[in-house]
């Protein structure tokens, strides 16, 4: 396959989730190429060069199928920080934040659960696994949304220490 | 047009210092061809909602209209007549009745509003085939899985001509699948001219809805708004699909 036969195939198995610019894809398959992992073929008729995988690249494509993917090689969560941060940052209206989130998430699980209603045929497994990944990955976050909510609910900030007033005070001693 | 319509509904349980109040100036109103889920931890005022907008309880304050008719209005003889005809019920309870078959306990509501025996058994064996159960109607509910039951509750809610469907966690007792396929076909009735509520605490399940209305402690906190183009959040280069 050539640059732009890779960049179609991706998006089709994808469902457009994951938008390739081709100068990604050429720097991609420079990479691999230096690397050992694919070797070129002459170039076609139309000048569009095609690649093969090398004994090496179906390795590291074997590994990486089966190498879980780790969950702290992913950025950080910004929206678990920003919580974090609402929650100890004076004046912020907690609820609100978290309601706010919530509508957002669930919109778009609404908007997952739309398409994936209109994707209901055998021939688009692919991306219907796609936009499963999605709607669960939505969902979780509305689950952990609400469970932040209960844990709030339940919560009772420890009382702000209050400098202790003792008898014989200045203010005690002035008060007529 | 508005098939269901609250507006400023209060309802308090009990009286004293221990009356309860489950709604608070609650308005909402659902159109034809609108499914809008409600949301909210126990004791938000979910289940109180659908009673009222059902017609199976009276607000304390505040009017329900289903179908052009003011249910404050209606006489008990009518007020029946209308949840017989107009209104469709899923709930976790499922009163499928023990000594009817499941062709009998669909057929049951259409008959009692005047559909003759044959027309109304044609329309439930119709029914049960839409929830996947067709060749069961001539069981008994002891006879079926409580999944098959929770789809024989639903053929019966969805039989005939309703205009207003209420569900309550419809899809309780049914595996991942089936439930997504109750929903399903819960989506295409509504499409099909109806109007829709569904009280769920599953995300996944309130995400079929055009609107999710968010309750709290009786009020509507937050309306998640109806849906523009789901294709924004994803678009495909080229217009694929």
């Amino acid at each position: 396959m050539h640059g732009y036969q890779l960049r179609a195939a991706f998006e089709e198995s994808t469902g457009g989730t994951w938008p390739l610019n081709i100068g990604q894809v050429y720097t991609t398959l420079a990479r691999l190429e230096r690397d050992g992992l694919i070797h070129p073929l002459p170039q076609g008729d139309e000048g569009q060069r095609p690649y093969e995988i090398t004994d090496d690249g179906r390795a590291g494509l074997a590994g990486w199928f089966t190498t879980p993917i780790s969950r702290t090689d992913r950025p950080r969560d910004e929206l678990a920080i920003k919580l974090a941060l609402a929650l100890t940052t004076p004046g912020v209206d907690v609820p609100t934040v978290l309601q706010a989130q919530r509508s957002a998430t669930m919109r778009t699980l609404q908007e997952y659960t739309r398409l994936k209603a209109r994707a209901d045929q055998p021939a688009d497994l692919a991306w219907r696994l796609v936009l499963d990944a999605m709607l669960f990955q939505a969902e979780a976050e509305v689950r952990w949304l609400d469970h932040c909510e209960a844990s709030l609910h339940r919560y009772t900030p420890p009382p702000v220490p209050v400098p202790q007033a003792t008898p014989g005070t200045a203010t005690e001693a002035s008060r007529p | 047009m508005s098939i269901l319509e609250l507006r400023e509904v209060h309802r308090v349980h009990g009286s004293g210092p221990t009356a309860v109040q489950a709604l608070r100036g609650v308005s909402l109103a659902v159109e034809e061809g609108e499914l809008v889920a409600v949301m909210g931890p126990s004791g938000s005022g979910k289940s109180t909602l659908l009673n009222l907008a059902g017609g199976l309880d009276r607000p304390t304050r505040g009017e329900v209209v289903v179908d052009g008719s003011v249910l404050g209005g209606c006489s008990r003889r009518g007020l029946a007549a209308l949840r017989r005809r107009r209104v469709g019920y899923v709930f976790q309870d499922l009163n499928l009745l023990a000594s009817l078959t499941a062709a009998e306990n669909v057929a049951l509501p259409l008959e009692l509003d005047g559909t003759s025996v044959g027309q109304a058994r044609r329309l439930a064996l119709a029914a049960l085939a839409d929830v996947d159960l067709e060749g069961y109607g001539r069981r008994f509910p002891d006879e079926l899985s409580g999944g098959q039951q929770q789809r024989v509750a639903i053929a019966r809610a969805l039989v005939g001509r309703r205009r207003l469907l209420l569900a309550d966690e419809p899809t309780g007792a049914l595996d991942s699948q089936t439930g997504e396929a109750v929903l399903g076909l819960l989506r295409s009735k509504v499409d099909g001219g109806a109007a829709g509520v569904l009280v769920t605490h599953e995300a996944r399940h309130a995400a079929w809805a055009d609107r999710v209305v968010f309750l709290r402690d009786g009020v509507v906190v937050d309306t998640s708004g109806p849906l523009d183009q789901p294709e924004r959040l994803l678009a495909p280069p080229g217009g694929g699909r």
